[in-house]
């Protein structure tokens, strides 16, 4: 009962922020320029139009009365229209969740496979350290977290053409797939049977889910290696050892359980800056997530879109952190959350 | 070390002569300051990245006066294969790939100075202020920390950018004001450890107001902290004017920076791989540097750590 109790006080909590965080990102996109910029410009267009366009918009109210009326239509689902030339009055609202759940099904696999990649390596250079494994992982750690993510997956798009004409020349594509590492979006991938289905996913997915994955390898990699450090030099660790147990037994029953408590947290803390990862390689890989629809919507000053993409990455931000902290406390009996 | 011992052990001072205290006896004392700046010169990989980073910055500022292509200068053949003349060859507008380089450097280290000293100034005085005053004015801080921390800065600053023009001043502070939340959080956790030591409650008890303990008491013990994570959002902010920079959303000409340098051409990178890689090799340099500079600080100023790696 307490942790629903927790939870609830968690999210009551956050309820002012995203209502404070949504009108001054209002304020921002409303100070953005003219939306309707783009189709007053055009030749053949009479003010007639225009003008209910900007009344449909509301762009003919104060900006107040104009958040409100967003407001009210969010919390009701009708998040307006987008008025970008081409989307054809599109509804924000289907619009952002499709893109939210290209994006958060990349971030996942991406993610968990860094997690495990990072807890595994970062534990094996703690246990080793000072040795040439220690060196070579931190070397690449660093190496990763110095480079900016758009560089990683492009030389990743580039090289994987090289990798798929292999293919073709080893005549591996009737099974491979052709082209068998994708570099667009996989929206309209089809498959027969199993075994097509999960080379074509892998084929599309891998490169993407790849580039993500190796910045946030980096910063896994590091914490667990510091986290492990210092589970490795705690007194209960020396007492089991003491007692004489095997190296393997108090590394993997002992310290390392305890070790892995820190990093597992760490996904949804960083889940902002995982994001962020997330949009450039969609922008590189041309998929139509959240990176996408943002970066159009700036650029055609579209403000249901960019209040609404705001808005719905700020939510996803405020349970990424709840369930950071809930995994805490269920992980290390120490802290009582509730 | 050995003679402190070994008297200690014995139990009788040696016989103090007359008017001259026995010194040579003691190592010489040190100051934190000392202390630190010893351990970080002993910490090679730290060192030669100091080295790296100079040179680059060195390289970046006086090289353009001596380079014989302008980096405004469009009139060379479009797409020139590397050669003595141009040694990364030419853009597709026809200008030096080198001097673009360069002056994309000058321009992501002006930004990525200005964020880190920004960020973290805002974030030291909320920080220090939060932490050792507490109640209301923590709490004001740490939902103002949650607001600024729900949106990702790369959507904060595009929004902004786009609003306010892209000169790189602009880009720096949007950056810098989407920034300051993680130094300002590491800053409220340990002004609020120390704001329980006995030295900030005696500067108290002599009269000395909060803005003098927060700034002469509190800060000044902090500087470990605030240094290495200054150092840490300087690379940080490298790569985010970067990606910014990619999107099509960070600087403008006629101001330009690496990240804008490697986004006009990274197209290029199957015919043309230099195009790509002369720029993304000292971007990754740069940040590369700056954060093993990061972590030698850290080692320095970490009492507890004893043995100097690598």
């Amino acid at each position: 009962m307490n942790l629903v109790f927790y939870i609830l006080r968690r999210l009551a909590i956050s309820v002012p922020i995203l209502f404070i965080g949504s009108f001054l990102v209002f304020l921002m996109v409303a100070g953005a320029g003219d939306p309707l910029a783009e189709i007053r410009n055009q030749p053949n267009i009479n003010p007639e139009s225009i003008a209910a366009l900007s009344h449909q918009l509301g762009l003919d109210k104060p900006l107040v009365p104009r958040y409100f009326d967003w407001l009210g239509g969010f919390l009701t689902g009708d998040w307006g229209i987008s008025i970008a030339q081409g989307s054809a009055m599109e509804p924000v609202y289907p619009k952002i969740m499709n893109a939210f759940w290209v994006t958060f099904r990349l971030i996942i696999g991406a993610e968990i496979l860094a997690l495990i990649l990072g807890i595994a390596v970062g534990v094996l250079a703690a246990v080793r350290q000072y040795t040439t494994i220690d060196y070579v992982a931190t070397t690449l750690a660093f190496l990763f977290f110095s480079m900016p993510i758009f560089c990683v997956a492009i030389i990743l798009k580039t090289y994987a053409i090289d990798i798929n004409i292999v293919v073709n020349q080893l005549g591996w594509s009737d099974v491979l797939g052709n082209p068998f590492l994708r570099t667009t979006s996989p929206e309209s991938l089809r498959a027969d049977g199993v075994g097509d289905f999960v080379v074509t996913y892998i084929g599309a997915f891998l490169l993407p889910t790849l580039s993500i994955m190796f910045i946030s390898f980096a910063a896994y990699s590091r914490f667990q290696r510091s986290s492990m450090l210092e589970t490795l030099n705690m007194d209960y660790v020396r007492t089991a050892r003491a007692k004489g147990l095997s190296g393997r037994r108090v590394i993997f029953r002992h310290a390392f359980r305890n070790a892995m408590i820190p990093v597992t947290t760490l996904f949804s803390v960083n889940f902002a800056s995982v994001i962020t990862g997330a949009i450039i390689t969609e922008r590189v890989f041309n998929w139509n997530g959240m990176g996408t629809v943002l970066v159009e919507a700036v650029n055609k000053n579209d403000p249901n879109v960019m209040m609404g993409w705001v808005v719905v990455i700020a939510i996803a931000v405020v349970l990424a952190n709840l369930v950071a902290d809930l995994l805490y406390g269920i992980l290390d009996p120490r802290i009582r959350v509730g | 070390m050995n003679s402190l011992v070994t008297r200690a052990q014995s139990g009788d001072e040696p016989p103090i002569k007359d008017g001259e205290p026995d010194v040579t006896a003691l190592p010489e004392p040190r100051s934190q300051g000392a202390l630190v700046l010893r351990k970080f010169l002993r910490h090679k990989l730290a060192m030669a990245s100091v080295g790296v980073l100079l040179l680059i910055a060195l390289v970046a500022l006086i090289l353009p006066i001596f380079w014989p292509h302008s980096y405004w200068d469009a009139s060379f053949p479009s797409y020139e294969p590397p050669s003595g003349d141009y040694p990364l060859g030419t853009t597709q507008v026809g200008k030096d790939m080198v001097s673009q380089i360069l002056r994309g450097t000058q321009f992501s280290l002006l930004i990525a100075l200005t964020v880190a000293i920004v960020a973290t100034l805002i974030g030291v005085v909320f920080g220090a202020l939060a932490g050792y005053l507490r109640g209301i004015v923590d709490s004001a801080v740490s939902r103002l920390t949650d607001l600024f921390l729900i949106v990702p800065q790369l959507a904060a600053a595009a929004i902004l950018v786009k609003v306010f023009s892209g000169s790189w001043w602009v880009v720096a502070i949007v950056l810098a004001l989407f920034g300051w939340m993680p130094i300002a959080r590491i800053t409220r956790a340990e002004a609020m450890s120390l704001s329980q030591r006995e030295f900030v409650e005696a500067a108290r008890a002599s009269g000395a107001g909060t803005m003098r303990i927060v700034f002469k008491h509190l800060v000044p013990n902090m500087v470990g902290t605030i240094t290495v994570n200054a150092t840490l959002a300087v690379a940080q902010a490298v790569l985010a004017e970067a990606a910014l920079s990619f999107i099509g959303l960070g600087v403008k000409p006629p101001d330009t920076s690496l990240g804008r340098v490697i986004s006009d051409n990274y197209a290029q990178m199957t015919g043309r791989p230099w195009l790509f890689f002369g720029p993304f090799v000292v971007l990754v340099l740069i940040s590369l540097s700056i954060n093993f500079i990061g972590d030698g600080l850290r080692d320095a100023f970490d009492p507890r750590q004893r043995r100097v790696k690598a």
